[in-house]
């Protein structure tokens, strides 16, 4: 037993600002301190704070620790460690009490941990932790005591909505792949998350590798599978490095190949890398480059749950998704439909960035208002400014604006309004912005990722960036207004896949709610002949 | 991995290392360690304590540590708290009195009357 566990959060945030080094001295130190018997030093997924430099919490205290530098750590050790002082000048106190009710999820503040109830707080490198709270006790349920129509039922029941950004019912999704007949079905983790300002899959797999793994496995049975690749973005290195430790441990514990928990269910995985390119977070454009082909999206229908990966029924669920699947199993479908409304039930991880007093990754339940969200979760916005808009969903998300503060977010109302909840990326923008030039910024990226196959989509994302071009450099007219409108339009009703179709949909949001704004550099010119006059 | 139990059994002896991460653990024993505790010995006391926990396989108590409490002529002082429970704090305590002290209050939940300090 150590009576002192530190645990320091090692993710690309953490680990850019020196989390090992930090690490490496801890050891260093309580070695010298002979304290290696009484106190472990655990690597763990996000703590949930960002921008804050190296964060460290130390239990059974509790007390976070937050921009410890090198130079930092022997104080803390001779201090908080030897004498149980606690060293203030580097506390960091700003965290909402947890709190835990028999039966429910653990609550922090406004924040509802389902999906993120392991990170931060278990060693990702390490399945017994995983083990310890509660993982793969949902395999185990499935493979011993339910049937896979069992699962698929149990999943449909929950309402649980695909998290990928499309909320398609996971278990209808399922059940069309369970009715096909095929010796071979596929199942895919699709963790090439690629939408600008999302990185909650990142964090998920950083932070709990496993229970992605029991997620995919549990949908393997459910549907008929044995084989499951998980495609993670190739600039993920520390999420493939701890989903292929997480994949060998589960092999070595037998959670993973021939008959599992003696059933007669086998189920293996393998990593696929993604190369950098966003399309191919569309599934059908992952299922060709797993093929080993061009990432371009396929003709749909058929959809992949018939024919897919080689041609075979194959589910492709997001990360969020697949972590969510063990704790339905497990606690059941009323359990999971205690958060979130009836329509949109569960929580949703989001990633929050811009102008934001503190950004990051968050779980919510469903139907929490914006004004929630960025005001007592995100502390609001920064510098005494104003809220101008928030974008929801990454780059193709929808603009909400002061008007939407007050809406619960769910799937349907959020639809009623022309947005949605997306990929979970939340981008605040305070008043001091410029809406113009964020939208050419959005249209640079699409024309930079349009993979060329539709001429809408290839054309349309050039001509509409040469249109913001000619307005922000003064030469536009009013007419030039209605033409990015109209040919917005036109993408979204003609491209092939959902970037060309999705490509549209901020900008028109900015149209609708900031048409001035655009029409405003039309008329600065005149403004200015006015003023030489 | 071929039965539940197989799994159970690796989670029971996971939660045991993982229980100080936990906040619900029955006993929270708190060792003073302040400059004048680790003087009359508090280390050697804590260490005692810890052995004894993990000899007897306890899985509900954590082990942490405070500053000085006022009181130096007691140290090693060490307080055993329990939720809904008066905190009961001991003074002088040796290694040899740490461990009865762990088979009476948390093997047997008797207070030791004898070792007891009374604060007021």
């Amino acid at each position: 037993m150590h009576r002192i566990h530190i645990l320091i959060a090692m993710d690309a945030h953490t680990i850019a600002q020196g989390a090992h080094s930090v690490k490496d001295e801890l050891q260093r130190e309580l070695s010298l301190a002979a304290l290696t018997d009484e106190v472990r030093v655990v690597e763990t997924g996000s703590l949930g704070i960002y921008n804050k430099g190296v964060v460290l919490v130390v239990f059974p205290d509790a007390v976070y620790y937050a921009g410890v530098k090198v130079e930092d750590v022997s104080e803390i050790i001779s201090e908080h460690l030897i004498k149980g002082r606690i060293v203030e000048r580097l506390q960091y106190a700003d965290i909402p009490e947890t709190k835990e009710e028999e039966g429910k999820a653990p609550r922090f503040g406004k924040q509802v941990r389902v999906v993120l109830k392991n990170a931060g707080i278990i060693d990702p490198d390490n399945i017994e932790e995983y083990i310890a709270h509660d993982g793969y006790e949902a395999m185990g349920k499935a493979l011993t005591e339910m049937k896979p129509e069992d699962v698929i039922n149990t999943v449909k029941e929950s309402g649980l909505q695909g998290r990928g950004g499309a909320f398609f019912p996971t278990g209808m999704k399922w059940e069309f792949a369970a009715r096909e007949k095929s010796e071979e079905k596929y199942i895919i983790c699709n963790a090439d998350e690629g939408e600008p300002g999302t990185f909650k899959d990142r964090l998920i797999l950083e932070g709990d590798p496993h229970a992605v793994i029991e997620g995919m496995a549990l949908t393997g049975y459910a549907v008929g599978a044995n084989k499951g690749f998980v495609y993670i973005r190739g600039e993920y290195k520390m999420s493939i490095n701890r989903m292929q430790k997480a994949i060998d441990q589960a092999r070595e514990h037998g959670l993973l190949g021939k008959n599992i928990f003696n059933s007669s269910f086998s189920f293996d995985l393998e990593i696929r890398e993604g190369a950098g390119a966003y399309i191919c977070g569309e599934e059908t454009a992952l299922i060709e480059s797993i093929e080993g082909k061009r990432g371009e999206p396929r003709d749909k229908p058929p959809f992949p749950p018939s024919v897919g990966l080689w041609g075979k029924p194959t589910i492709v669920n997001n990360v969020e998704t697949l972590a969510n699947l063990p704790q339905i199993i497990s606690k059941g479908a009323a359990w999971y439909k205690s958060n979130g409304t009836e329509k949109s039930p569960g929580t949703k991880v989001f990633t929050m960035v811009g102008n934001i007093k503190n950004p990051g990754l968050i779980e919510v339940p469903m139907g929490i208002t914006l004004r929630e969200i960025i005001y007592e979760v995100g502390q609001g916005i920064p510098d005494g400014k104003g809220f101008l808009l928030a974008q929801m969903g990454g780059t193709t998300g929808g603009i909400l604006t002061s008007e939407h503060l007050d809406l619960p977010m769910t799937v349907e109302n959020l639809r009623e309004i022309g947005a949605g909840l997306g990929s979970g990326a939340l981008l605040v923008v305070d008043d001091s912005q410029d809406v113009v030039d964020l939208v050419k910024n959005f249209v640079e990226f699409f024309n930079h990722e349009s993979c060329g196959k539709c001429t809408l989509c290839r054309e349309g994302t050039g001509r509409l960036l040469e249109l913001l071009e000619k307005l922000t450099d003064g030469r536009g007219e009013l007419k030039d207004v209605d033409l990015i409108e109209d040919l917005a339009k036109v993408m979204m009703k003609g491209a092939f896949c959902g970037l060309g179709q999705a490509a549209p949909v901020p900008i028109l949001g900015c149209l609708r709610y900031f048409r001035g704004e655009f029409e405003k550099y039309v008329k600065k010119p005149q403004v200015a002949q006015a003023a030489v006059a | 991995m071929k039965t539940l139990a197989d799994l159970r059994a690796i989670k029971e002896k996971a939660k045991q290392d993982m229980a100080s991460r936990e906040k619900t653990a029955k006993y929270r024993i708190i060792v003073s360690m302040g400059t004048c505790g680790i003087a009359a010995g508090a280390r050697a006391t804590m260490s005692a304590i810890i052995d004894e926990l993990n000899k007897r396989n306890i899985k509900d108590a954590i082990v942490t540590q405070t500053g000085c409490l006022g009181y130096c002529d007691q140290e090693p002082m060490i307080q055993i708290s329990q939720a809904s429970k008066q905190t009961i704090t001991y003074g002088k305590v040796t290694p040899e009195i740490a461990r009865e002290i762990i088979n009476g209050h948390v093997v047997n939940d008797k207070v030791l009357t004898n070792y007891v300090f009374n604060l007021s």
